[in-house]
């Protein structure tokens, strides 16, 4: 009796310990004083109003293009190579899917530094497709696991089937691989867009003159008059982010659906 | 040369053989077997006749023309797989109409394709079913229409019915044969079940181990087995030890220990068997006569099957007791005959 009300209170504690910060952000947004501090001065909607600033627009247009180019890219490569790794006895297989993992274990500020060198080295000048390519990094092993999963759901003779009816392999691909992956691809996008969106540490390193959203945030943060600001656009960042990972989440999960055997 | 001709086939999975130098020819028109336990290659040959699976060596031919470099989307062959492989994406029709896409038939003529295929495997009216909303059976089905619709030269199943249940699977099976003299092509079944080849097939190929053991008819097979492994795995049978005494053009005199000294008909005897040699000599349950000579024994095992019984009997000198099929007599005792006529010499176990 006892242990289970502790282990209740447990529960509660950890979950406020998880979400009262992510609640404080939209509390403080709508609360009419610019300091961060109890008790609450009145509701407002001023500082969402001042989120019509160019600045901000640029960096959330710039955050898009990064978030988009990543999602493509990161999602065909990582479609192409989880094909390669569920569909063909390959030599090397594992070696080469640890390889393209490593940078999930590599510290984003070491990777954001060493690609900052990289291309000071070689000359190429900081821009945001250098940001993209520092998010391809930290996306591809996103989406080969979202979509390795999806292809080890399939019946693999269903693209023999679709073979033994008279499509050669690009036919196949359209006609059957690509349907049946279609939440997998979705999903994978939703997930590698969002990791784009929310990064930071990398974005900072290689966005040169070009800010993205976060990095943008960042900046804001010397002027304390900007913090409310800065907590309604993190409020709507939130939200949206919410929305796109319980969506992506759903897919994921929509598995290809078992067929019933037996009458 | 026959229609589907397979010859010296030989697949092997990293160094373990799978498929042996296997021939094989089966007529235009004929319902074929290949039977076997699972593991036998069984359906690495269907495979390779499909061409998901490339041969090591030897050729594969439909129709005269070599197979081997063919692509599957080019092969005039089409299969119902085990797993039936039903496009989960599609509805009934287009699942059936999937193949047809390279015709570029007019809108109506698709239709009445796939309309006519439809009752053919009576399926009428359920063309826009969605996939998982299909039974077992009817999923069977629109495997056997998606692959039909083609009009193959070879029809390939790969176990079609194993995933049924008993009565779905006897149904089915009449069905598959009414079908196949409907359509008249070829048709190549790869089984384990051998009740499932003997009653469905003109012709099956028993397989073990990568290699063919035997091709015949089912009834062949099942009254003239050429070896241990094929008389065993179809139907019940009973070996007795035995060694070749004499052999004439007429007939073969065996001593069959408990049995005592016995004379075959010639015909009774596998191919490769010489004077001297040590045999089995085997006969079915259904052979054994019950009646007042022969060996005494006593039943252990009953068995009613409605118009006959299984039973078992000891027999002493003989650790496993004789599957006899028939009536049984009322008390313990039975005494068993072996009529010459119906024993079949075959070859000892290599072992």
């Amino acid at each position: 009796m006892k242990s289970s009300r502790l282990l209740f209170g447990y529960a509660l504690a950890y979950l406020a310990f998880l979400y009262v910060p992510v609640l404080v952000l939209p509390l403080f947004s709508l609360n009419n004083s610019a300091f961060i501090a109890f008790p609450l001065a009145g509701f407002t909607t001023r500082w969402y109003a001042g989120l019509a600033d160019s600045a901000l627009q640029h960096a959330l247009v710039n955050s898009l293009k990064v978030g988009i180019a990543t999602a493509l890219i990161s999602t065909l490569l990582g479609l192409t190579a989880a094909r390669a790794v569920t569909r063909y006895r390959l030599r090397g297989a594992n070696a080469a899917l640890g390889v393209i993992s490593l940078p999930l274990f590599i510290p984003d500020i070491v990777l954001g530094i060493s690609l900052l060198l990289l291309l000071g080295t070689l000359g190429l000048p900081l821009s945001l497709a250098s940001v993209v390519l520092g998010h391809l990094l930290i996306c591809v092993p996103f989406s080969l696991t979202v979509l390795i999963a999806r292809f080890e759901g399939f019946d693999r003779n269903l693209e023999e089937a679709s073979a033994d009816l008279g499509e050669d392999g690009w036919m196949t691909f359209w006609r059957v691989t690509l349907p049946l992956m279609l939440p997998g691809i979705v999903a994978s996008l939703l997930l590698t867009f969002i990791t784009s969106f929310d990064e930071f540490l990398v974005a900072y390193f290689l966005s040169g003159t070009e800010a993205t959203l976060p990095v943008y945030i960042w900046s804001q943060l010397r002027f304390p008059a900007r913090l409310p600001m800065v907590l309604a656009l993190g409020t709507l960042i939130l939200a949206v982010s919410v929305v796109l990972v319980i969506f992506a989440e759903k897919l994921r999960n929509q598995g290809v659906k078992k067929p019933v055997v037996g009458a | 040369m026959s229609f589907l001709s397979v010859s010296k086939v030989s697949k092997a999975f990293g160094g373990n053989t799978v498929v042996d130098a296997v021939d094989l020819n089966v007529e235009r028109g004929t319902f074929f077997a290949l039977l076997g336990p699972s593991g036998c290659g069984k359906t690495t040959l269907l495979r390779m006749i499909a061409g998901f699976e490339t041969p090591d060596s030897g050729t594969i031919s439909i129709d005269g023309e070599v197979m081997n470099t063919v692509p599957p989307h080019q092969r005039p062959t089409n299969m119902v797989f085990q797993s039936y492989a039903i496009f989960p994406h599609l509805n009934v029709f287009d699942n059936i109409a999937y193949g047809l896409r390279k015709l570029r038939l007019p809108r109506e003529e698709l239709r009445r394709r796939v309309e006519t295929m439809l009752a053919t495997v009576r399926l009428e009216g359920l063309g826009g079913r969605a996939a998982d909303q299909l039974s077992g059976g009817q999923r069977q089905r629109v495997a056997l229409a998606r692959a039909l619709v083609r009009e193959p030269k070879v029809l390939l199943l790969d176990e079609p019915l194993g995933a049924l249940d008993k009565r779905l699977r006897d149904a089915m099976q009449i069905e598959l044969r009414t079908i196949q003299r409907k359509v008249g092509i070829t048709f190549l079944l790869v089984t384990h079940d051998q009740e499932e080849a003997l009653s469905l097939s003109d012709r099956v190929a028993v397989m073990s181990g990568g290699r063919i053991l035997q091709v015949a008819s089912p009834r062949e097979l099942y009254e003239r087995p050429n070896c241990r492994e094929v008389a065993d795995f179809i139907g019940e049978i009973n070996f007795f030890h035995a060694t070749v005494k004499e052999m004439t053009d007429s007939g073969v005199t065996v001593n069959a220990g408990l049995l005592g000294i016995v004379t075959l008909p010639r015909a009774n005897v596998a191919p490769g068997i010489a004077a001297g040699d040590t045999i089995a000599l085997a006969i079915r349950p259904e052979h054994v006569r019950i009646g007042r000579e022969g060996v005494a024994g006593e039943i252990v095992t009953r068995t009613f099957l409605g118009e006959r019984s299984h039973f078992h009997v000891k027999i002493a000198g003989r650790t496993e007791p004789v599957a006899v099929s028939g009536q049984p007599p009322s008390g313990k005792d039975a005494t068993l005959a072996f009529p010459p006529e119906n024993l079949i010499a075959l070859p000892a176990d290599q072992t």
